[in-house]
């Protein structure tokens, strides 16, 4: 088969490209298309799809018949070994549904109790793909770890460090959930899909034929059915035996006064208006969350505004931890247009960020991510210097 | 590449002669067994010479067998069979003993049959998979209709005491039902000294094809049909006869009864040499359910520090083929039920690895075996912080 002159125009890496690689394999349109890539360049390709959520758990969260076109539903497994039989490689299917659940499930729902808003998909990848996912794929010989994602790796000659660019395709970039892998992980990964567009990446899917290629894109949270994660907090806190109790909590605005009452802080996060009404006829929004008191604060969206936040739990990816503060541009949520802002150290995991113009609504929970500021002769925002939590 | 199977618990491949036998009744001879005419009695000849030789591996008489469309069907017949019998009568809230070490097919048939309002007594095992009498005696009420207790583990191979355990029933008046698809064909069994009421047998576990399997059902034992139809096999499991596939289980446990003694020793010294030369050369290895009675095939092993998932990807990228636990829908590997009932910590039910030896194993598959899992295990272990750790305490 004859896949024409993109597969050809791919930058090969000059290192141990010949040994067996492993793909991590959702069953979704990009990573079947990692497997075929690898493939046409010559590489040996073995799939693997983890097991992360029984999706038979927690039945009251079940609409009426079988969990289908969600992640680690059977179908997303079958899709996977359809792609693994047409283009005629090993596939296997590995539970890590407990160290999904410890390290993604009770962190997630432990962070939003907490009054904070997680991002899962940033501990899957740090915790579960590039932790034992890849130990796996390391123990049954494989040298390195491919997947769908869309960014960038590459060793600096002159740093000795392994940097982690912005995909080429902006809309698709995904490098804001990446920030937490150490070098050892980007050594031993790939991310094929980086300098591609989705489209390059449908074609390429059609054109090899892959049973998924009109697939469409998964955008919930894989373990949470109908994207109602309220709904979800509720039913694994009744599971571990903690029921969540209802309409506890105050909702008071700035000055201290309580103008309301509400189901538990885990409804909220920075910056929403949905079900807060207006004061004197303009739209209210969350400002803070105080798990403490059961209390939410709201305000007008002037008060969401903010220039200055730290972080912790920092990593620092393509620099070694800097010692001084640096001029970057810093995104703070994934739909976040990156601003420029000073960044200071204040230990090695730990910073004060000050944006040059207030940004709206930096809620803790999420992750602060460190580009390349926009003079650094770099191209636009391209490589991730840190990320770090919002605290 | 070259493949060795150590996976014959799992199933096994179809027996050259088996296909041979059952080749004709797939066009030449396609006759209805239950039809009056040439073509009808060709078949039904076939159908009764392999329900003579079902019934001859297990000492029944061959009106006492059913052919079913495998293990999990015929386990679904004795156990729903049987409570389903006694619902109306005396025993209107039915009990049934079985043990937590069963296979799926029981289990959940009897976890079915707890929504339903029977109850059920589960016995523990001890640390090599063998259930306590004595438990069983205890387990034992006036509202007692089953005891259902597999012959040999799937993952173990252990040998429960069949024999003992029939005494008790009989003495208790209560139906006796095993499972005996892991057995069948490995060790002797005989449905007179066990004083067995049901019994189930698969025929893909025993050389025969997939798809087939019988219900041994002592005269006199009632026993509610499952499905409803038609008057094949006296209306008890009706269904026009898989015919090919019955004289295929025919064939495989004709073979099977006569290759039987000869198998197990040589299969039993292979099994040996396996265990030692693993327990040798992969240090801190240990043997699951060493001390009972085992099949001559079945080895299950720890290898402390290793996920037994990773080995067993890594082995078949190798060539070799085993086993770990029971794989779920997706494919993927669920912790054993059985493991942890023999009292394994999650860690270790995770790094063993079950090697099930068949007719075809040869000294050159044990050779294979035990060069290449001991290279695999030292991988894994190298990449496995825990162990690394382990060791570095060791030091």
């Amino acid at each position: 088969m004859n896949a024409g002159t993109q597969f050809d125009a791919l930058p090969e890496r000059a290192e141990t490209q010949r040994g067996l690689v492993a793909v991590a394999m959702s069953g979704g349109v990009d990573s079947s298309t990692v497997a075929a890539l690898l493939q046409q360049q010559g590489r040996a390709v073995v799939g693997l799809t983890m097991q992360l959520w029984n999706q038979r758990r927690l039945p009251e969260l079940q609409g009426d018949g079988p969990a289908q076109h969600r992640c680690c539903s059977l179908d997303d497994v079958y899709d996977a070994k359809a792609v693994a039989r047409h283009l005629n490689f090993p596939h296997y299917v590995v539970n890590f549904e407990e160290q999904f659940e410890s390290r993604v499930v009770r962190p997630f729902v432990d962070q939003y109790l907490a009054g904070r808003t997680p991002i899962a998909c940033t501990n899957c990848n740090t915790d579960v793909k590039f932790e034992p996912l890849l130990r796996m794929a390391r123990q049954i010989g494989a040298e390195r770890l491919a997947t769908g994602h869309y960014a960038r790796i590459r060793e600096n000659g002159e740093t000795g460090r392994w940097e982690l660019l912005r995909a080429c395709d902006d809309s698709k970039d995904q490098s804001y959930f990446l920030w937490g892998l150490t070098q050892e992980q980007l050594s031993r990964s790939e991310f094929p899909l980086g300098e591609l567009t989705k489209d390059e990446v449908r074609a390429l899917a059609r054109r090899v034929n892959l049973p998924v290629a009109e697939k469409p894109d998964s955008m919930e949270l894989c373990f949470v059915p109908n994207g109602n994660y309220v709904q979800f907090i509720h039913a694994y806190s009744s599971e571990r035996g903690k029921p969540l109790k209802d309409g506890e909590g105050e909702i008071v605005n700035e000055d201290g006064e309580i103008i309301g009452r509400h189901n538990g802080v885990h409804n909220f996060t920075i910056g929403q208006r949905k079900g807060l009404g207006f004061a004197a006829g303009k739209p209210l929004y969350v400002l803070s969350i105080d798990p403490q008191n059961n209390r939410v604060v709201v305000g007008e969206d002037d008060a969401l505004r903010r220039q200055t936040f730290e972080v912790d739990g920092a990593n620092w990816v393509s620099i070694a931890p800097p010692t001084a503060a640096f001029r970057a541009t810093v995104k703070i949520r994934h739909k976040h247009e990156p601003a420029p802002a000073l960044v200071e150290p204040l230990g090695e995991t730990h910073a004060r960020i000050t944006f040059d113009a207030p940004q709206r609504a930096i809620t803790p929970g999420q992750a602060a991510v460190f580009y390349d500021a926009d003079d650094s002769g770099e191209g636009k925002n391209s490589r991730i210097l840190a990320g770090a939590w919002i605290r | 590449m070259n493949r060795v199977y150590l996976d014959y618990n799992a199933t096994t491949p179809v027996e050259p002669e088996v296909l041979d036998a059952m080749l004709p009744y797939f066009s030449g001879e396609f006759g209805n067994a239950s039809s009056i005419h040439t073509f009808g009695q060709k078949a039904r000849a076939a159908v009764e010479t392999a329900r003579e030789q079902v019934a001859a591996l297990i000492g029944a008489r061959p009106q006492e067998i059913f052919f079913t469309s495998g293990g999990t069907e015929s386990d679904n017949h004795a156990i729903f069979g049987i409570v389903g019998s006694s619902a109306n009568g005396p025993k209107s809230r039915p009990h049934v003993i079985t043990s937590f070490v069963e296979h799926e097919a029981v289990l959940n048939a009897c976890q079915a049959l707890e929504k339903q309002g029977v109850d059920v007594t589960y016995l523990h095992v001890d640390q090599d998979g063998l259930i306590d009498l004595e438990d069983l005696r205890g387990a034992i009420r006036q509202e007692t209709v089953l005891i259902t207790i597999m012959h040999a583990n799937n993952e173990l191979g252990t040998v429960q005491p069949l024999e003992e355990i029939g005494r008790i029933a009989k003495e208790a008046d209560v139906y006796f039902h095993t499972d005996a698809v892991q057995s069948a064909g490995k060790i002797p069994i005989d449905v007179n000294p066990f004083q067995l009421d049901l019994l189930s047998l698969s025929g893909h576990k025993l050389y025969a094809p997939k798809g087939i399997g019988a219900l041994y059902v002592r005269g006199g034992t009632r026993l509610k049909q499952l499905l409803y139809g038609g008057h094949h096999q006296r209306g008890m499991r009706p269904g026009t006869e898989n015919v090919a596939g019955i004289v295929g289980l025919g064939k495989a446990a004709e073979i099977a009864r006569q290759s039987l003694a000869h198998d197990s020793k040589r299969l039993s010294a292979l099994r040996d040499q396996l265990e030692h030369g693993m327990l040798h050369r992969v240090p801190h290895s240990r043997i699951n359910g060493a001390r009972a009675p085992r099949t001559p095939n079945t080895a299950n092993l720890v290898f402390p520090g290793v996920e037994g998932e990773a080995l067993l990807i890594a082995l078949d990228l190798k060539g070799l083929a085993c086993s770990t636990g029971a794989a779920c829908s997706s494919g993927a590997v669920e912790p054993s039920h059985v493991l942890t009932a023999i009292g394994l910590p999650a860690e270790e039910a995770r790094a063993s690895l079950r090697f099930s030896l068949g007719r075809h194993t040869t000294q050159a598959d044990i050779d294979f075996a035990l060069q290449v899992v001991p290279a695999a295990v030292a991988q894994l272990r190298q990449l496995s912080p825990t162990y690394q750790k382990e060791a570095a305490a060791r030091r």
